[in-house]
């Protein structure tokens, strides 16, 4: 990749906008996009009084601060709901996880077999991995939850059994795991398919099974690839309100915090400092993945998009 | 509640522990498997479980879903095309696909237009690094967690008494004494909802872009310098050309999450005051109304308006990835 020369002497737009214009429009922009989340973690730290009566930039004029809304949105939840946001960060985490780690180990094996062991059959196989990719989710979801609840018949013949899997996480899982796939699979085909190739047939030569092969020589050398996808996964899974809702019916059991707070901000729209704090509970585990691992996070999202 | 929480985390990760020992177990006896049979069980063990979980999970529930959108609410009864006749006389469906078309239009234009702006404003100035970051934090933030974030922003209070969301604060500032009732009564409410979804995406854009920019050959640019383009010219013959398949991507793939937008509109109104789309229209027939039939024939609706646009945006990146 060859780098525009940014330091050196600036050309055509870049000098037409190398102005104090540029830096003043970019200032401007900056501060819009940050000032809204400013204000949701201003106002979760404000007492309830102080919410209810102004808003948050009286802050800088009245400082006064407090950690009680967390405590009442994660412990109380206040406003007569009996529990609060803490079983439902659990449920989150609780979906989370394995709804990041069965796709890709799943995508990775397939991907592998897809890329380096080729049979009759396998472009086919691809090609309907990578078609899959334009069914919107919404398409699944009916036929998927009486599948889930009622099992599959062809007359009277049980195709499918009922699982009786309600008010478990498993559904959930298997959802997200089932939606991934075709993304997951494409992405790290490409990947594994970019290997090099004297590696692999090097220890095939040498005795080494495919199961090895894809565990010694394939798995290390595509972690990356497999970060990457893994944090889109856990943001992507985190962030899901739909298959969420569907899945789980919102019952404290089972379902995710964004059920929780989208039913919240329908019913206690007044009540800023619960559905603030609450909000701000909700964001800070991505934002931690997010700023943990944003290099891999822009290089996967570049990996997609752009050549070079 | 503390032995709730544990009892659910022995749940999830002996589930882990299963799957890993199932995964173990396999490739164990699959490794010692010999020659021509250890190829087949390669293939069944390795593939086999992302093949069949799409089958069951994908591709047989869309041919269910088209099946179903034929039917009445409980599948009793044939209706033919009934559930789409329906959906396309119906006059609250039709301002559903009214609002789906503006926010497919608007906020994918919108957002890569902000984008491209900021990716050419950002590169060259000193500190780019923190502007990106923090332009790009939202991504990182859930519609549900960002649709709180702006209906905080939109609060509406009576004027006489003090403010607490920004704008209309802000518009007492500016002296409109009398600011509307934002998202719930106001007629640009579907713009103000698209402000969210704009705000998310907008970030992505710019790195995208940014990153497209950067990577036009500068030898490319320079010949262009010399033969006299400048400023406009230069940009609109060079840069644009140059980033014109990246431009594509980024409108397709923001188009895709506009057209499968829900969670803003279930937080911010849950549909009212003439926001509903159709992908909560979908979740309202099928979920709320139980009406399946109706249900399945806008999610085939649906599917059809992403089709044609994702299916170009794979075609774009497969011809990048061949270009590679």
């Amino acid at each position: 990749m060859t780098r525009q020369g940014t330091l050196a002497r600036p050309t055509g737009v870049r000098r037409a906008l190398s102005s104090p214009f540029a830096t003043l429009a970019v200032l401007v922009m900056t501060l819009l996009w940050t000032l809204p989340t400013f204000g949701l973690l201003v106002t979760s730290l404000r007492p309830q009084s102080d919410v209810a009566q102004s808003g948050w930039w009286e802050v800088f004029v009245h400082p006064h601060f407090t950690l009680s809304n967390y405590h009442d949105v994660l412990f109380n939840g206040g406003f007569g709901v009996s529990d609060g946001l803490m079983p439902y960060l659990v449920n989150s985490l609780a979906i989370t996880i394995p709804a990041t780690v069965f796709p890709i180990a799943l995508a990775s094996m397939a991907a592998y077999v897809l890329a380096w062991v080729p049979f009759k059959g396998s472009d086919t196989i691809f090609f309907v991995f990578f078609a899959l990719q334009v069914v919107p989710l919404q398409m699944a979801l009916v036929p998927l939850l009486q599948l889930f609840s009622g099992g599959a018949h062809v007359g009277s013949a049980t195709v499918f059994p009922a699982l009786g899997l309600g008010g478990t996480y498993a559904p959930v899982w298997l959802a997200h795991t089932m939606f991934a796939l075709p993304l997951a699979v494409f992405l790290l085909h490409n990947f594994i398919a970019q290997l090099p190739r004297d590696l692999i047939e090097a220890a095939r030569v040498d005795g080494a099974s495919h199961f090895r092969v894809f565990r010694s020589i394939v798995l290390p050398l595509a972690t990356p690839a497999l970060a990457s996808f893994a944090i889109f996964q856990f943001l992507w899974v985190w962030n899901d309100l739909l298959v969420g809702l569907t899945f789980t019916g919102g019952t404290p059991e089972v379902a995710p915090m964004t059920a929780r707070l989208a039913q919240l901000s329908g019913s206690f729209g007044d009540h800023w400092e619960i559905l603030t704090a609450g909000a701000f509970v909700s964001v800070i585990i991505p934002l931690i993945v997010f700023f943990s691992l944003q290099r891999y996070f822009v290089r996967g999202l570049l990996a997609g998009s752009v050549k070079g | 509640m503390w032995a709730d929480a544990s009892v659910k985390f022995v749940n999830t990760f002996g589930a882990l522990a299963g799957f890993a020992g199932v995964l173990l177990v396999l490739f164990y006896f699959g490794g010692r498997a010999k020659g021509r049979m250890s190829r087949r069980l390669a293939i069944v063990i390795l593939l086999g479980p992302g093949l069949l979980l799409l089958v069951v999970g994908l591709a047989v529930p869309v041919v269910r879903t088209i099946y179903l959108s034929l039917f009445n609410d409980d599948s009793s009864k044939y209706l033919g095309a009934g559930n789409y006749t329906w959906a396309l006389q119906n006059d609250d469906i039709h301002q559903v696909l009214l609002n789906t078309l503006l926010w497919i239009v608007v906020a994918p234009l919108v957002t890569t237009g902000l984008g491209l702006g900021l990716a050419l404003l950002v590169d060259r100035l000193r500190g780019q690094a923190v502007y990106k970051s923090l332009i790009f934090l939202p991504m990182a933030i859930s519609f549900v967690g960002a649709s709180i974030i702006w209906k905080f922003v939109y609060d509406y209070r009576d004027p006489a008494q003090p403010q607490i969301g920004l704008l209309s604060q802000i518009c007492i500032w500016l002296g409109w004494s009398h600011p509307p009732n934002w998202i719930l009564s106001h007629p640009l409410n579907n713009f103000l909802l698209m402000v969210v979804m704009i705000w998310v995406q907008t970030g992505f854009a710019m790195v995208v872009l940014s990153a497209a920019i950067k990577a036009i050959p500068e030898d490319v640019t320079e010949a262009a310098v010399l033969d006299g383009a400048r400023g406009w010219r230069l940009f609109a013959h060079v840069t644009i050309p140059m980033i014109r398949s990246t431009v594509i991507v980024v409108l397709t793939t923001v188009m895709i999450t506009t057209l499968k937008l829900f969670d803003i509109i279930r937080t911010m109104t849950g549909g009212n005051f003439g926001t509903q789309v159709l992908a909560n229209e979908m979740y309202s027939q099928a979920f709320v109304e139980f009406n399946v039939g109706r249900g399945s024939s806008l999610a085939v609706l649906l599917f059809l308006a992403v089709l044609p646009l994702v299916a170009y945006n794979i075609m774009l990146l497969r011809k990048e990835r061949e270009v590679r």
